[in-house]
């Protein structure tokens, strides 16, 4: 049983997460798994039933879960929102700005490490997942 | 140019000091070398044969010469003395030490320069019109819609994990100076019939193995949703490009396998959906970059006067110069390719020269070129035989721009641990053959390119005459290129026949080269009349 290191105040899903195939067959779970040649799009439609969404990293240089991650935001997906394995510490802040509230990496990812790693970034230069205000905002308003 | 506010200032120290932490954790082993690798290559370190190559960006090719000094600094402190520009208008330092690698990335700091995203799978450095702001005939000048498209690439949290690299390149102007078709993604911003600036969006170009021009993907992008349209291109690719194959993963092959009409459906897609979302900065951020880009203070009145009575000033003025927008002055190209010398290679000392002589002469100014050379971009004509004098003393005046001696090679088997042959021998040795028979003059204009693997860094696929270096069976052997080019009728070259060795590459050049001298036409350049004639002559000269 991997850590979770979860931003939300919520209690964890517990239901096991099935495939988007599996899910868009027989769609009564709560908790899905995106692989990276799944379409995150394919969810748009079932998101209310949804409470948790991994979307797994075999590779962490394989980077189409961001994508799949803010998709699922932008179509206004509210539940926790988990990347799960090859997840590292120099990749949570990206991570985060994508939409992932929770990571459930392979290794453990110290704590302090992990805020340190969230505190990085003082200001971002684009719109993306998160409530972050780009660059451009700050200087125009 | 371009200076950074507090907010940029602030970014690019924060990457100074994530980057210090980095590698920090490599040398106490806490980070493995495979997950170190994308980390380092994103702030441009890249293991070669012999050590760590640091790639420094040069944003859109435009320098200052405070920057232009800490260059030279660098090279001084940390590498053997020289710096050496690259076809991507960055430069390279070859001798770099990992542990000193945070350290010169906190001194590029403070002079508003990084490395960021100069190498890996992201966003490349956004390369440009290296005559930008001074050519006659450019609409706007290109670089506040390249440094708009910096901004938004660096560190953009979905594009830092891509199938694999991608360079964006902006113009604005008919003529293409910087290959703009053969890049992932080439912008041209136009005007429309009724008058208005937007962007025309060329997609899926590039060299490499299967060297492909990118077809027009949109012909008017409006400027403000300049920077949504290139989201949705990028993040059609970043899901659907090949990640299977590393040599099928850049986004010519999606856009190839897909067909254009496809992949342009997709984007129209996404970029449907992404204007709901409010991601394009505001037009004010446009116009506050601009800013920076007005015209320096011209003297008013200059002469366009030039004492043109020595003749060695006068080869250099015809063959280096061109004409600027503004009367009285001009634009002066600085040779980096010394015949018997490494092309792009400048010695501390040189590059401090060129800084001065921008600060006193070119509205502290320079340009790096994607043909590996420097540019004064705003040179008043009556300080010009002056700046002659004082390049020529320091072995920078050689007056060979857009001669067969002006050749682009990639760093090839001296440094590269992908290269099959040498590139800068055989750039050494056809330069010095043709200076040796006087012929790079009547040659007129002929663009060279070589490159030491099929990776194409040297650009082959794109030269009037191309060599690149194979493997065969251990020895290494040079096939020949003629007809290709990076300009507005871009085209890629043709392989001739069966490659030679290293001396006979040289000679199979010459044989080419005398072959368009029995045949051409008047005006004709080499490329017109190999085009004209076609490749059965030049075969028949080589292998016959
Ligand atoms: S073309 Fe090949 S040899 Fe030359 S720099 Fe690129 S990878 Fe290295």
């Amino acid at each position: 049983m991997v850590d979770v290191l979860r931003l939300r105040d919520d209690d964890p899903v517990s239901d096991p997460a099935v495939t988007v195939d599996s899910f868009i067959e027989q769609s009564n779970a709560a908790a899905v798994r995106v692989e990276p040649g799944d379409d995150a799009r394919q969810l748009l439609p079932h998101l209310e039933q949804l409470r948790l969404v991994e979307v797994n990293f075999p590779a962490f240089t394989d980077g189409r879960g961001y994508s799949a991650a803010r998709i699922l935001r932008e179509g206004g997906y509210t539940g926790e929102l988990r990347a799960v394995g090859d997840v590292l510490l120099d990749q949570l802040s990206h991570l985060r700005r994508c939409g992932f509230d929770a990571f459930a990496p392979e290794k453990p990812i110290d704590q302090a490490d992990a805020e340190a790693a969230f505190g990085r970034w003082p200001h971002v230069y684009q719109a993306a997942a998160d409530d972050r205000a780009p660059i451009w905002k700050l200087r125009h308003g | 140019m371009y200076r950074y506010d507090q907010y940029d200032q602030d970014m690019v120290d924060a990457r100074v000091a994530e980057f210090r932490d980095q590698t920090q954790r490599r040398i106490e082993g806490k980070l493995t070398e495979d997950q170190f690798k994308p980390l380092r290559l994103q702030n441009g370190l890249y293991l070669q044969l012999h050590a760590y190559m640091l790639r420094v960006a040069v944003p859109y090719g435009t320098l200052s010469s405070a920057q232009m000094h800490m260059l030279a600094d660098i090279a001084d402190k940390y590498d053997r003395g020289y710096g050496h520009f690259t076809t991507r208008q960055n430069i390279q330092y070859n001798w770099i030490k990992l542990e000193d690698a945070p350290q010169i990335l906190a001194d590029l700091a403070t002079v508003e320069m990084h490395a960021i995203q100069t190498s890996g799978n992201c966003i490349r450095n956004i390369s440009s019109d290296q005559f930008a702001g001074a050519a006659a005939d450019e609409i706007v000048d290109p670089r506040p819609y390249a440094e708009l498209l910096r901004q938004w690439s660096s560190f953009h949290p979905e594009f830092l994990a891509l199938p694999r690299k991608f360079k964006i390149c902006v113009i604005a102007s008919e003529t293409d100076r910087a290959a703009m078709k053969l890049h992932d993604i080439g912008i041209r911003i136009v005007r429309n019939d009724q008058g208005e600036l937007g962007a025309a969006f060329y997609v899926g170009g590039g060299m490499g193995r299967t060297p492909m021009i990118a077809p027009l993907l949109r012909e008017f992008v409006p400027l403000d949703q300049l920077i949504t349209y290139s989201e949705a291109c990028l993040r059609v690719y970043n899901r659907y490009g090949r990640r299977d194959n590393k040599y099928k993963a850049r986004i010519k092959i999606l856009v190839h396998e897909l067909g254009k009409d496809e992949y342009a459906r997709q984007v129209e897609e996404e970029f449907a959906h992404l204007q709901t979302l409010g991601i394009e900065p505001p037009i004010a951020e446009l116009e506050r970059i601009k800013t920076y880009f007005t015209d320096p203070a011209f003297q008013a009145g200059a002469s366009d006067d030039l004492d043109l009575s020595d003749p060695d000033f006068a080869l250099w003025v015809e063959r280096n110069c061109l004409a600027h927008k503004q009367s009285g002055y001009i634009v002066a190209n600085i040779s980096l390719k010394p015949v018997g010398g490494i092309p792009g290679d400048a010695s501390a000392a040189q590059i401090h020269l060129m800084a001065d002589l921008a600060k006193e002469y070119s509205f502290d100014e320079l340009r790096v070129t994607h043909a590996q050379n420097i540019v004064l971009p705003h040179v008043r004509k009556a300080d010009l035989y002056t700046l002659w004098q004082k390049l020529d003393e320091a072995g920078l005046g050689a007056a060979n721009l857009d001669t067969i001696e002006d050749i682009i090679a990639c760093p090839g088997l001296d440094y590269c641990s992908l290269a099959n042959a040498r590139s800068i021998p055989v750039a050494q040795k056809i330069a010095t053959r043709f200076a040796e028979t006087g012929k790079s003059g009547t040659l007129g204009e002929l663009k060279l390119k070589i490159s030491g693997c099929i990776n194409a860094c040297g650009h082959h696929h794109a030269g009037h005459i191309g060599i690149l270096g194979v493997d065969r069976k251990g020895v290494e052997n040079y096939q020949l290129l003629l007809g290709g080019c990076e300009g507005d009728d871009t085209s890629l070259g043709q392989i001739t026949g069966p490659g030679f060795d290293e001396d006979g590459i040289v000679g199979a050049v010459e044989t080419a080269t005398d072959v368009y001298l029995a045949n051409r036409k008047d005006g004709e350049r080499f490329l017109d009349t190999y085009r004209r004639i076609g490749m059965a002559p030049f075969k028949e000269a080589l292998y016959g």
